[in-house]
C-alpha cells in the first residue's frame, strides 16, 4: 500500500463513480438526449421524495446483503460469484417458510425464514466449497455454473410442484401473517408520512448484518483465520489453519448472507415465489463489494449508492424516452469504472501521491 | 449550494409536470416487447388510434421482467395515470395486490379476471375466433393434417387450440391436428427460433397448414412456413402482411379496441366488472385483406359466415377449454 488509507477507501471509488458517469453522459448524449437532464431525474428519482427513498433503501438492502456476501469470500479470497444462484435457493427456502404454516404474526415467521433463507443459501455455497476445498475445483467456475442449475431448478418448481392454481408460474400468496412491516406503517405509527413502496424491516436486519459481519472478521478468531488464509494460505497451514475448514465456513457464510436477501425480496415485497426473484442482485454485489473495499461500512455505503442507480434509472426510463437498455448501459459502466478498471485510475493517483504528497505513513511501512 | 437550489428547482419543475399530468390513461406493455407483431403490438396500435382520433398523451411503460411489475403499476398509479391498462395474466396476483392500494385509480387488465372494484376485467372468447381459422385451415389443407404452435403451456392457449381443433374436426372430421407448446414459462412467448423449430417438426409429421398463438414466437412459425412453402396463420394483430401468399388469415383478438376503449371512457366511463369481448361484438375474428384474398376462396368465407351467424346465435356451442380444462376435439 502506497497510498493513505482515506485514498483508497474514498477518493479513488469516488473518481471511478465520476469517470463512470462522465462517461455515461456522453453515451446519453450520443443518443440524443441532454445528459444534465438525465442526471436530474435519476437524482430526484431516486433521493427526491420518500417514494424514490423507499425505494432505494429497498434496493440497497438486497444489495447489502449480496455485498456481504461476496466480501466475507473475498476476505478468504474466495470469489463467490453464485450470489444471484444462492439468493434463489435462499427464496425458495424464505417461500417453503413462509408457505409451510397459517403465520399467526410476522414476529414468528420472520425468525424462521431468516433461519429458512440463510440455510437454503449456504446449502447451495457449500457443495461448490466442497469441490474447491477437495478437489480442487476452482470456485468462480462452479458457483456461475451454479447459478444456472438454480435457475432451472426454480423454474420447474414453479411449473409443477408450488405452482399456484392459475396460468402464471408463481407460488401462492404468503399467509398475511408472514408480511413485514413497510416503512409506510413504521413512520406512520410516529406520525410521518412515507409513500407507499416496498422498503420493510428487513433493512434493519441489513444494518444488523453489517455489524454482525464486521464482528466476525475483526473481532473473533474465525475472523482473523478467515483474513489469515486470504493473506496467504501457506502462512495459514503453518499456524495450524485448515484450508478445507475455512473455505467451508467461509462459503457457508457467504450463501447463508446472500440466501438472506430473499427475505427482504421475497418475504418484504413479492410476497410469493417468482421465477426470478432475485433480478440481478448477486451479480451487483460483487461490484458492491468491490467497491466497498470488502469492508461492512464501504458495503453499506456502496448498496445504497446502486440502489440509488437502480431506482434513479427506473425513474429515467419511466419518465423519458432513454430506453431501459441505456440505464442498464450506465450501471455496466460503473461496475466496469469501479470494479475491471479500478488500476487505470489508482495507477495515476498513486503517482500523483509519490510526486506531490507527503510522504504517507504507510508508504515507510510498507518499504521496511 | 448553488448546485443544490439547481437540484432543487429542477425537482419542483419534475413535481409541477407531474401535477399537470394528471389523469392522462397509462399502459403498461408486457413481456415480449412493444413491437412483438402480436399482442402487445395490437394493444399499442389501440393507445396510438387513441393519440390520434384524440390528440392525447398517456403514459406507456414496458416491462423487463417479472420481478417489475409490482413496481412498474405502482409507479403508473403514483404517477396519476388513470385509468391504468395491464396485459396479459400474469399481471393478475399482482394486481390483485395492487389495486386496493389506490382505489381511486381505475385498472383494465386484458386476459384474465381480477374480482376488485376498480379492476374492469376484459377477457376474449378466443375458442369461437379459433374455431373460424380452424375450419379455413381444414378447408385449405391438401394433406389432411393442421397444426398449432402455443406460446407458453397455459390453459389460455390451450382455449385457443381447442377451439382451432373443434373448427377444423367441423369442416373435417377426418382431419389431423397436431399440436405444440414452446414451453412452460414466460420466455415461451418470444422464442422465434423455437417456434421455427416447432413448426419444421410438424411439417415433417405432414402439417401444411400451421396455426401460431404465441406472441413474438409466432414470428417464427410464420417465417418457418414461408420457408417451407405452407400456409400459416397470424393471431392477436392482423398479420396477413407479414407474408403475402402465405399468411391464410389471422384470428384477430381486438386487444387494440380494446385499450381504446378504455382510454377513451377515461375516468368517468370507466365500468368495473367483466368485459366480455366475443365474436358477437366484433372482440374476435379472422381478417381478410389484399394479402391474402387470393389465398381465401369464396367458398371458405361462405362457410365461415355461416358458422360465425351460427355460433352467435347459439346453434354451435365452440366448447371452452377454461371452462373444464377438457377438450372434446383434438
Amino acid at each position: 500500500m502506497t497510498l493513505p488509507k482515506w485514498a483508497d477507501v474514498v477518493l479513488i471509488p469516488l473518481i471511478n463513480l465520476l469517470l463512470a458517469l462522465f462517461v455515461s453522459g456522453l453515451v446519453v448524449l450520443m443518443i440524443g438526449e441532454d445528459p444534465i437532464n438525465a442526471m436530474k431525474i435519476m437524482v430526484n428519482g431516486a433521493v427526491g421524495s420518500t417514494y424514490g427513498w423507499g425505494y432505494t433503501l429497498f434496493y440497497a438492502t438486497n444489495f447489502i446483503f449480496t455485498g456481504l456476501a461476496v466480501a466475507v469470500a473475498f476476505h478468504a479470497r474466495l470469489f463467490n460469484i453464485g450470489g444471484e444462484g444462492q439468493a434463489q435457493l435462499g427464496a425458495l427456502g424464505v417461500a417453503l417458510v413462509c408457505l409451510a404454516l397459517p403465520w399467526p404474526h410476522w414476529t414468528l415467521a420472520l425468525p424462521f425464514a431468516i433461519l429458512g433463507g440463510a440455510v437454503f443459501g449456504a446449502a447451495w455455497a457449500a457443495i461448490p466449497a466442497y469441490l474447491q476445498a477437495r478437489r480442487g475445483s476452482h470456485i468462480v467456475i462452479t458457483t456461475i455454473m451454479f447459478n444456472f442449475i438454480a435457475s432451472a431448478l426454480l423454474v420447474y418448481l414453479l411449473v409443477s410442484a408450488l405452482k399456484a392454481p392459475g396460468m402464471a408460474p408463481e407460488s401462492a400468496r404468503f399467509p398475511e401473517g408472514t408480511f413485514l412491516p413497510n416503512a409506510r406503517d413504521v413512520f406512520g405509527m410516529i406520525g410521518v408520512k412515507f409513500a407507499r413502496s416496498p422498503l420493510n424491516v428487513s433493512f434493519l436486519l441489513g444494518l444488523v448484518a453489517c455489524f454482525l459481519v464486521w464482528l466476525l472478521l475483526w473481532r473473533t478468531r474465525l475472523g482473523y483465520e478467515i483474513r489469515a488464509y486470504g493473506h496467504s494460505e501457506p502462512a495459514a497451514i503453518y499456524a495450524g489453519i485448515s484450508p478445507f475448514r475455512i473455505t467451508m465456513i467461509t462459503m457457508l457464510i457467504s450463501g447463508a448472507l446472500a440466501g438472506l436477501m430473499a427475505v427482504n425480496a421475497v418475504q418484504g415485497e413479492a410476497q410469493r415465489l417468482l421465477q426470478d426473484n432475485v433480478l440481478g442482485a448477486g451479480f451487483v454485489g460483487i461490484a458492491v463489494a468491490l467497491m466497498g473495499r470488502s469492508h461492512p461500512v464501504g458495503v453499506l455505503i456502496a448498496a445504497v449508492l446502486f440502489g440509488a442507480l437502480y431506482q434513479g434509472g427506473a425513474e429515467l426510463e419511466f419518465e423519458t424516452s432513454v430506453p431501459r437498455e441505456m440505464v442498464l448501459v450506465i450501471q455496466a459502466l460503473v461496475i466496469l469504472f469501479t470494479g475491471a478498471l479500478d488500476n487505470m485510475v489508482r495507477g495515476p493517483v498513486t503517482g500523483a501521491f509519490l510526486r506531490f504528497g507527503r510522504r504517507p505513513g504507510a508508504t515507510t511501512k510498507a518499504a521496511e | 449550494m448553488t448546485l443544490m437550489k439547481k437540484l432543487l428547482g429542477a425537482s419542483a419543475a419534475i413535481a409541477l409536470s407531474a401535477g399537470a399530468a394528471l389523469a392522462e390513461p397509462g399502459l403498461i406493455i408486457d413481456l415480449g416487447g412493444k413491437f412483438d407483431k402480436s399482442f402487445n403490438e395490437s394493444a399499442y396500435n389501440g393507445a396510438q388510434k387513441w393519440v390520434e382520433d384524440t390528440g392525447g398523451e398517456y403514459l406507456e411503460t414496458e416491462l423487463q421482467s417479472e420481478a417489475q411489475r409490482e413496481q412498474t403499476m405502482r409507479r403508473m398509479a403514483e404517477r396519476g395515470a388513470n385509468p391504468i391498462v395491464v396485459l396479459g395474466f400474469a399481471n393478475a396476483s399482482t394486481l390483485e395486490k395492487v389495486a386496493p392500494d389506490y382505489p381511486e385509480t381505475s385498472f383494465a387488465i386484458v386476459d384474465m379476471v381480477v374480482d376488485q372494484p376498480n379492476v374492469q376485467s376484459i377477457v376474449f372468447s378466443e375458442h369461437e375466433g379459433s374455431f373460424l381459422v380452424g375450419m379455413m385451415a381444414a378447408m385449405a389443407s391438401e394433406t389432411g393434417t393442421v397444426s398449432f404452435v402455443g406460446g407458453m403451456d397455459v390453459p389460455l392457449i390451450r382455449k385457443f387450440a381447442c377451439g382451432y381443433a373443434q373448427g377444423a374436426e367441423a369442416a373435417n372430421p377426418d382431419v389431423k391436428v397436431i399440436q405444440n407448446m414452446t414451453g412452460t414459462t414466460p420466455s415461451a412467448w418470444n422464442d422465434p427460433v423455437k417456434g421455427a423449430e416447432l413448426t419444421k417438426a410438424q411439417i415433417a409429421q405432414g402439417s401444411d397448414v400451421v396455426f401460431a398463438a404465441a406472441g413474438g414466437t409466432g414470428v417464427g412459425v410464420l417465417q418457418a412456413a414461408k420457408d417451407e412453402g405452407i400456409l400459416s396463420i397470424g393471431v392477436d394483430s392482423n398479420q396477413n402482411y407479414l407474408h403475402p401468399g402465405s399468411v391464410l388469415t389471422s384470428m384477430t383478438k381486438r386487444v387494440d379496441n380494446a385499450v381504446y376503449t378504455v382510454f377513451e371512457q377515461g375516468e368517468e366511463g370507466f365500468t368495473p366488472g367483466i368485459n366480455v369481448l366475443s365474436l358477437e361484438n366484433d372482440g374476435v375474428g379472422y381478417a381478410m385483406d389484399d394479402n391474402n384474398k387470393d389465398l381465401v376462396t369464396e367458398e371458405m368465407v361462405n362457410a365461415l359466415e355461416d358458422a360465425k351467424a351460427k355460433i352467435v346465435a347459439g346453434e354451435i356451442k365452440v366448447h371452452d377449454y377454461t371452462s373444464d380444462d377438457s377438450c372434446p376435439a383434438g
